[in-house]
């Protein structure tokens, strides 16, 4: 039952991925290794689209990994299964600790929590980094010159000051553009 | 009833018109709940981001529950979340299954592939922001390395390595005010 296996799924990404959207990643990370639901390059074009389109990245990620793993009520199914355990937690806080935030254990915990998950992103994206920067061929690792050249030059751009306000859209369209253009 | 929709219809705006959620959605929530609507004042939208970002979920989802809840209790806080992930179901059902028919063509696979590579830089962005703010000290910057190294070497499930993360917290915590008392 590929749907109860969704849900169950997604709803422990939606209780655990503390902090935006991007907190998803290293969880999607984690589904490759566990089903064939889809693979790492699938992975890293879901989270490609999901930046370039409208709404929540973690939103966008979720719908779209529900659809390659079980079609539209796969997508509706996964999208359900992540945003239940916040509504759930939002409703109760809502309704009994108005200072939620300013708890001396949440924000201890807080404490923990942001470095690791600052790890466990660092660690995703290293791993996306790696199958977009270089081909490995049984065994054999094969660097792609051109987009390496592209990646640091887009990265140099985005530490520059009045650059750096640009909406990541933007960059989303240069990237495509140089994509196109310099067949990377 | 009228509310309901008011809800649902004033989170699918967010939802369309913003693209990368969380913060990139400030401005508009902004706009659309506290301007337009007055659901919430400059103060209270800032304290309900605060609890969406100590919170599991997305950020801009878990903001729309809150004042969908404020304004019309349960069914408020379904409606309103309804109404923010509504777009993004929609658009990334049509995408996916669109694309799935071009994923031959070699123009969208090297605009695909250059996307990527803008993602990726975009990422590592993130991530040097992400450990900026989150390591402010010895602790931090220990609980960082453990949790890079784990996940890359052991298989340990990241779910386990969250929960130890909060635990370590609140534990150093308790310590340092114990040595204080």
């Amino acid at each position: 039952m590929i749907y109860l296996t969704l849900f169950i799924e997604f709803f422990k990404i939606g209780l655990f991925s503390i902090g935006g959207g991007m907190a998803t990643i290293p969880f999607l990370m984690e589904l490759t290794t566990k089903y064939t639901w889809f693979t790492t390059t699938e992975l890293a074009n879901m989270i490609a689209i999901s930046e370039s389109t409208p709404g929540p990245i973690g939103i966008n990620m979720a719908t779209y990994a529900g659809f390659h793993a079980g079609s539209i009520p796969g997508a509706l199914i996964a999208t359900f299964g992540l945003v239940c355990p916040a509504l759930i937690i939002i409703i109760l806080i809502a309704k009994f600790m108005s200072n939620f935030s300013d708890n001396k254990y949440v924000k201890s915990a807080f404490y923990g929590i942001r470095p690791m998950i600052a790890a466990l992103i660092g660690y995703a994206v290293w791993q996306i980094v790696v199958i977009t920067f270089a081909d490995t061929n049984q065994g054999v690792i094969t660097l792609k010159y051109s987009a390496i050249l592209l990646g640091v030059i887009i990265f140099i751009l985005l530490q520059i000051k009045p650059l750096k306000n640009i909406h990541p859209l933007i960059w989303i369209i240069v990237g495509a553009v140089a994509g196109g253009v310099f067949r990377v | 009833m009228k509310k309901l929709w008011e809800l649902y219809s004033t989170f699918f705006r967010v939802g369309v018109l913003t693209f990368g959620g969380g913060m990139a959605m400030l401005p508009m929530l902004k706009r659309e709940v506290v301007v337009k609507k007055k659901w919430a004042t400059d103060e209270e939208l800032l304290d309900i981001y605060a609890i969406g970002q100590c919170t599991p979920g997305i950020i801009a989802v878990n903001t729309s529950t809150y004042i969908g809840y404020q304004q019309a209790g349960v069914w408020g806080a379904v409606f309103g979340t309804l109404g923010m992930v509504s777009p993004s179901v929609i658009i990334i059902c049509l995408i996916a299954s669109i694309l799935t028919q071009f994923m031959d063509n070699p123009m969208v696979l090297h605009a695909l592939a250059g996307i990527r590579i803008a993602v990726c830089a975009l990422m590592i962005n993130t991530v040097i922001s992400l450990a900026r703010t989150g390591i402010r000290d010895k602790v931090g910057l220990l609980l960082f390395l453990a949790g890079f190294l784990l996940a890359t070497f052991s298989p340990v499930p990241t779910i386990i390595l969250v929960i130890c993360a909060a635990g370590t917290g609140i534990f150093v915590n308790i310590m340092k005010e114990k040595k204080r008392a």
